[in-house]
């Protein structure tokens, strides 16, 4: 069985266990936003869903606090909130019709 | 959490690129530094910008300092021990207007006397460096292209300076404000901090768009005022993008990360002043619109993440960095004005060298916060606004 230090912890950007433990260890990350920024923890096509609750859990554990101080503040939200593809924002706010001239809507 | 010492040879305010770097340069010349963020590293403009390294500027001061970034850049991984993501995969700056291709032509011929590879691509020319690119759509003439221009990872460049840094004994204290900067008879002394008093010979602002905010408060008077600037990333594709690609008249920038995502950024004409990080629609509209049009099979790419950063802008576009008349021993390294990244390097080290009464590499005076009293200033006019 592998050990706990192989676990992935965040499927997009492929972060281990160990990552995590390491960022937090050795680089004394202290918050969501500092892993997000050292390990690109919740950057990838889920934007966090994931991975950020496994990453809350574990700082929590290892900082010897409940989860819920380490949840208070989570990484922003960005929009769009899903992938959308490029095409279908460009159709946006026209009706449908491609828009003329340049990009500006 | 670990308290500072009473008191270092320098403080430095903001632990972005340039905080870092400078902290990085100044330990490594024996001094002892503390860094102060009341943040993250790289919670700035830093870890929200796009990691361009570019040397095709309209100003030789900006040349040069830029192709010393580049010096650096080129052995930062070995120098730092990280692997930083750079490469020179060139920028292709698109002409398209008349005036443009007369004011790039003026631009190059004074780049190449510095001894930049720039030089000028007809269409069909793009089209082989980046056969993607819809030429004929975009309207463009031409472009200025320089092989040697690039990129690399701010996170992983900023990290890998605070690591180095603390490995030479610098100290960074994130998550801890500076409320004000301690002046005594015309000398700054140190900084007042939420961790309390630290005292200092050398004071470095080095805070992006709070600066001026900073500075303030040793009754410090700087011209730079702070506009909001979005960006976006969409989900990796095959990597097919080598350069970054650029129009200043469209005002809009994109090039492809190293992980596949294409990033891009475009500035908004009418964005007022402000302490704004909202993003915003228009921006997500407009920039998926302009790739749409740059290159068209990306309509079927996602779009995944939007945010927005702050520029740092002064009158000129230039930064500002050197001594200021009135606070002796307090040092401004800010104004960027959207090229601390590419700049920062370059600049931290110069920085150092003036503090530890080294001689510079290049002059600090072009870009001494004194210029716009004097009213000696020429503007940088090769910006993303």
């Amino acid at each position: 069985m592998a050990g706990e230090d192989e676990v992935t912890i965040c499927r997009c950007e492929d972060v281990t266990m160990a990552e995590v433990l390491e960022a937090i260890r050795v680089h004394g990350a202290r918050t969501l936003d500092e892993l997000k920024r050292i390990l690109r923890i919740g950057m990838g096509p889920c934007q966090g869903r994931t991975c950020l609750r496994l990453a809350a859990g574990v700082l929590a554990r290892e900082l010897g606090v409940p989860a819920s101080e380490v949840m208070r503040e989570l990484p922003r939200v960005r929009p769009p909130i899903v992938p959308v593809p490029i095409g279908h924002l460009v159709l946006l706010g026209t009706g449908g019709r491609e828009p003329k001239g340049g990009g500006d809507p | 959490m670990r308290r500072p010492r009473e008191s270092y040879d320098v403080a430095v305010i903001g632990a972005g690129i340039i905080g870092c770097a400078t902290a990085y340069y100044l330990a490594s010349r024996g001094l002892s530094v503390a860094v102060f963020d009341r943040s993250y590293i790289t919670s700035g403009a830093t870890g929200r910008c796009p990691g361009g390294i570019r040397q095709q500027w309209s100003t030789e001061d900006h040349v040069r300092l830029a192709m010393k970034s580049v010096e650096i850049y080129k052995n930062l991984d070995q120098e730092l021990g990280v692997e930083t993501g750079y490469r020179q995969g060139g920028y292709l700056i698109l002409a398209k207007t008349e005036r443009e291709v007369k004011d790039f032509e003026r631009n190059m011929r004074m780049q190449r006397s510095l001894g930049l590879p720039v030089r000028w691509l007809e269409p069909g020319e793009i089209r082989e460096i980046v056969p993607e690119l819809d030429v004929e759509g975009i309207g463009a003439l031409g472009a200025a292209w320089n092989p040697t221009d690039g990129y690399a990872d701010p996170f992983k460049v900023t990290f890998g300076y605070a690591r180095a840094a603390e490995r030479l004994g610098a100290e960074i204290f994130t998550f801890t404000g500076v409320e004000r900067v301690i002046v005594e008879d015309g000398q700054a002394r140190g900084v007042k901090t939420s961790r309390g008093v630290v005292r200092a010979e050398w004071v470095v602002n080095a805070a992006g768009a709070w600066s001026r905010l900073v500075a303030e408060t040793a009754g410090v008077s700087l011209p730079n005022k702070p506009y909001r600037h979005e960006i976006l990333v969409t989900e990796p594709v095959k990597p097919f993008l080598r350069p970054m690609v650029i129009s200043f008249h469209d005002n809009v920038y994109f090039r492809q990360s190293s992980r596949g995502g294409i990033i891009g950024g475009w500035g908004d004409p009418n964005e007022k002043p402000g302490y704004n990080f909202e993003s915003s629609p228009r921006f997500l509209i407009t920039m998926a619109r302009l790739l749409a049009k740059y290159i068209p099979p990306l309509r079927g790419v996602r779009v995944v993440r939007q945010w927005a950063g702050l520029y740092d802008v002064t009158p000129d576009a230039r930064q500002i960095t050197g001594p200021v008349r009135g606070v002796e021993g307090f040092i401004q390294v800010n104004g960027f004005s959207g090229h601390g990244f590419m700049m920062g390097p370059a600049t931290a080290h110069l920085v150092a060298q003036f503090i530890a009464g080294e001689p510079l590499d290049l002059p600090l005076e072009p870009f001494s916060p004194d210029r716009f009293e004097r009213g000696a200033f020429e503007g940088e006019t090769a910006v993303v606004g």
